[in-house]
């Protein structure tokens, strides 16, 4: 009962915090945000209230959950929630893609400009996405990994809820213009600090249970996992820094400027795709191959010179992102050189992950969920070989500030971060739920290609539209005058734009699929549909020739 | 190497060990490509006429980043000959020295915006920014018209300059106390801007949104976009450049 009264009280004090802030407000987008966190507040007071089971406190029982099953609750919701933000996430991000083709999309309104939707739909697919994809699986696997229940169980599912409010507050925040303006760090400076706290409570969560683990060693999935979220603690902290104008208030002005910012920002970007995006997802994929696979890691010793090799060359990469610009040339060339070198640990966890599979090649063809795993290991090592290409001066020099990169990234987390997830959603589903099999596993097939076509229409587009834009720019004349004017490169760009929307048209159809296919499976429906990869069986045919009966013999 | 699996047996078994060495491994190159900035002298070299922000350009580029204007346009020439002639000198480290954050950018679906600053006229720039396809037909921007009708909605920035002074950008006490009505006095062509121009050099006294009556956001964002790239003087620099 102590509880129960102690939790409604610090629900309460939010709720009368929040509600200060509001009347305080500097700026009416802060007003709004306090008042996101009083409702949140006002819902957890209420669950809390309402979902107590007084009688049996009464009794005195306590409520502990079986202690021989494994504590999956936030990773069911984390499911769910990975398949809602990664549809909306797709579908900002086709709108968006669709008003650089068609600009009257913008609608005139300043909330569904392209300028504030970009960050959302960024945030949506990195954080959002993969963000609940990275927490869900990581509680997921180390349990399974420790064969211990989650520690603190609690924090875990505060972990949860406090980083959906997180991904609320920033992406109505990016809507009504609340920005600090730093590329995939847009979010200000008390959405920054409420992240801190959630992080640090997941971090705690992490590491806890592998305290508690009943294994001697700890997996390698858990290295990435462990590895992503200590750096990233370090990159959002560091990146963040900022002092607000009033405590009331939304705005704050970055700490460092200029140079120092830029080199700052691109070391916190590069490694948000290198920990959140590379490292987490590798743990993902530690886990998910191998068992759907049912084939041991391929090498033990490649992944621990792999996993230090990447973590340590991942951070020095930032510079290449600032090429030719006012930083200094040393640490350009630094960048550079790192950059390339990284390609080397990217396949190492290609290549041990694509050996995985080794002696169940067969099932490429069978099992739809082991295809989306390949095409992902593929799409990853096709990545991370153009980004260290692209990290050369002299190539990104012409691709740099053009659509080659645009096309680059979403290789990347098109095809490794989202097939990967796909695939982890579509192995998690029938487990977490208990159901003998997915509700259909010939939809999986229809996701994996519209996933694929989707991707390839994408990418080519973006390279060709990049590539020649870079091109017309420093296009001369025979009268050592520029042939092309701006304009004329974004006139040219038009029908890449358009397939570029269509590739992510089907890329979003899949995911419709996808979360259609889950959602049946939680409710418990089987699709009765022909299994996959089996030899189909024709008595027709299976007879002897007589001569003469068959008119083919005549 | 059964050796190097063996030892590594050791940080597999300690979640502490771990942790230590996977912070230790990603710190170092953060500490060797970031530190030194801050103290090798020619990371920024001193250029004369770089100034810090009035409050109405610093108003106008909180408007540039609230509307996510990094997304599509940078502020970054790098020094190739096709974009020196597209957009002017390549930029230098000192001329952002003083933005909190730098707003380099990273794509350019829209042209570099450095030195833009006194290329169209103000009238040229509402008009764009109103209805962007009425003066570029190509052009896919969002149109911003509403910027016009709105007055700016924190036309106080003493405690925005205050925070900025903290950070290290050279504002006088008086440049803070003053800041208000630096502000309406640098978009109201009837005022006295004495004070003003003492403050910050080079800076642009007008009406820029074709309305007199108010400071609208228009009047801050074309105010900061009239002064991009305006204060370093090339032109007197050029002989040096040369002669080196």
């Amino acid at each position: 009962m102590d509880r129960v009264v102690t939790r409604a009280g610090i629900w309460i004090f939010v709720i009368l915090l929040a509600f200060i802030a509001l009347m305080q407000a500097a700026d009416s987008g802060f007003a709004v945000h306090m008042g996101i966190v009083a409702i949140a507040a006002l819902i957890g007071l209420y669950v809390t209230v309402s979902k107590t089971d007084y009688a049996a406190l009464a009794r005195g029982a306590i409520m502990t959950n079986d202690p021989s099953r494994y504590d999956d609750d936030p990773i069911r919701w984390g499911v769910i929630a990975t398949v809602f933000w990664g549809l909306a996430g797709f579908l900002v991000g086709l709108f968006i893609a669709l008003q650089l083709a068609f600009p009257a999309l913008n609608l005139g309104i300043e909330y569904t400009s392209f300028g504030r939707l970009r960050p959302l739909h960024t945030s949506a697919v990195i954080f959002a996405f993969g963000g609940n994809a990275l927490i869900a699986t990581s509680f997921y696997i180390v349990q399974r990994t420790c064969r211990a229940r989650l520690a603190f169980p609690s924090l875990a599912r505060f972990v949860f809820w406090g980083y959906q409010l997180f991904i609320v507050l920033a992406a109505t925040g990016y809507v009504m213009g609340i920005t600090e303006a730093k590329e995939y760090a847009e979010p200000e400076w008390y959405v920054d600090i409420w992240l801190t706290v959630v992080w640090v409570s997941y971090l705690a969560v992490f590491v806890g249970t592998l305290v508690k683990r009943s294994e001697p060693h700890i997996y390698v999935a858990n290295w990435f996992y462990l590895s992503f979220i200590i750096t990233v603690a370090m990159l959002h902290l560091v990146n963040n820094l900022s002092i607000p104008v009033s405590l009331f208030g939304s705005k704050s002005y970055a700490l460092f400027s200029g140079v120092q910012d830029a080199l700052t920002q691109w070391w916190y970007g590069h490694n948000a795709v290198g920990f959140f995006l590379t490292a987490g997802f590798l743990g993902m994929m530690y886990y998910f191959v191998p068992k759907q696979a049912q084939r041991p890691v391929y090498s033990y010793r490649l992944s621990i010179i792999h996993f230090w090799s990447l973590i340590f060359l991942y951070i020095w990469a930032g510079p290449h992102h600032l090429h030719y610009t006012a930083l200094p040339d040393w640490a350009q060339t630094l960048g550079m050189v790192f950059s390339v070198m990284l390609w080397m640990p990217s396949w190492g966890g290609m290549i041990n992950g694509l050996m995985t599979l080794n002696g169940a090649w067969d099932k490429v063809r069978s099992d739809p969920i082991i295809r989306l795993m390949v095409m992902s290991l593929a799409f990853y090592g096709m990545s991370t070989f153009e980004g260290p290409m692209m990290s050369i001066k002299s190539v990104n020099s012409l691709s740099h500030y053009t659509d080659w990169t645009i096309g680059h990234v979403h290789s990347g987390a098109l095809g490794w971060n989202g097939m990967v997830t796909f695939a982890a959603l579509y192995y998690l589903a029938p487990r977490l739920w208990g159901r003998t099999r997915l509700y259909s596993v010939r939809m999986v097939n229809w996701h994996f290609w519209l996933a694929t076509v989707g991707i390839v229409f994408y990418a080519s587009a973006m390279w060709v539209s990049g590539i020649m834009q870079g091109l017309m720019w420093r296009e001369y004349g025979a009268d050592g005058y520029l042939v092309n004017s701006f304009a004329d490169t974004v006139a040219a760009m038009w029908p890449m734009y358009v397939m570029r929307a269509f590739g992510g048209l089907l890329y979003l159809s899949g995911a419709l699929i996808m979360a259609w296919n889950i959602a049946m499976t939680i409710k418990g429906r089987l699709r009765i549909e022909p299994p996959m990869g089996e030899t189909t069986i024709d008595p027709a045919s299976d007879h002897p020739l007589v001569a003469g009966a068959s008119p083919a013999a005549a | 190497m059964t050796s190097m699996t063996e030892r590594h047996k050791k940080l597999e078994r300690n979640v502490s060990l771990l942790g230590v060495f996977a912070l230790l491994a990603v710190v170092v190159g953060g500490i060797v490509e970031i530190a030194p900035l801050f103290w090798i002298d020619n990371t920024i070299e001193r250029v004369e006429g770089v100034r810090p922000y009035t409050p109405l350009e610093l108003a106008g580029r909180n408007i540039y980043m609230r509307e996510g204007c990094y997304n599509c346009h940078s502020q970054m020439i790098r020094p190739f000959r096709d974009e020196v002639e597209r957009y002017g000198h390549y930029s230098l480290a000192a001329e952002s020295m003083y933005d909190h954050p730098f707003q380099w950018g990273s794509k350019r679906t829209g042209p570099d915006l450095a030195r833009v600053g006194n290329r169209y006229s103000d009238e040229w720039h509402v008009q764009h920014l109103t209805d962007p396809r009425s003066v570029v037909p190509e052009s896919n921007m969002p149109t911003y018209a509403f910027l016009r009708e709105r007055d700016l909605a924190r036309p106080d920035m003493r405690g925005d300059l205050a925070v900025l002074t903290a950070e290290g950008v050279p504002y006088t006490q008086a440049a803070i106390d003053a800041a208000r009505e630096d502000l309406v006095a640098q978009a109201d062509p009837n005022a006295d801007a004495a004070a003003l121009r003492s403050r910050y050099a080079k800076v642009q006294v007008r009406d820029f949104d074709g309305n007199p009556e108010r400071v609208s956001e228009m009047d801050a964002l074309v105010a900061y976009l009239q002064m991009l790239g305006t204060l370093v003087d090339f032109d007197s620099a050029r002989g040096q450049e040369v002669a080196r």
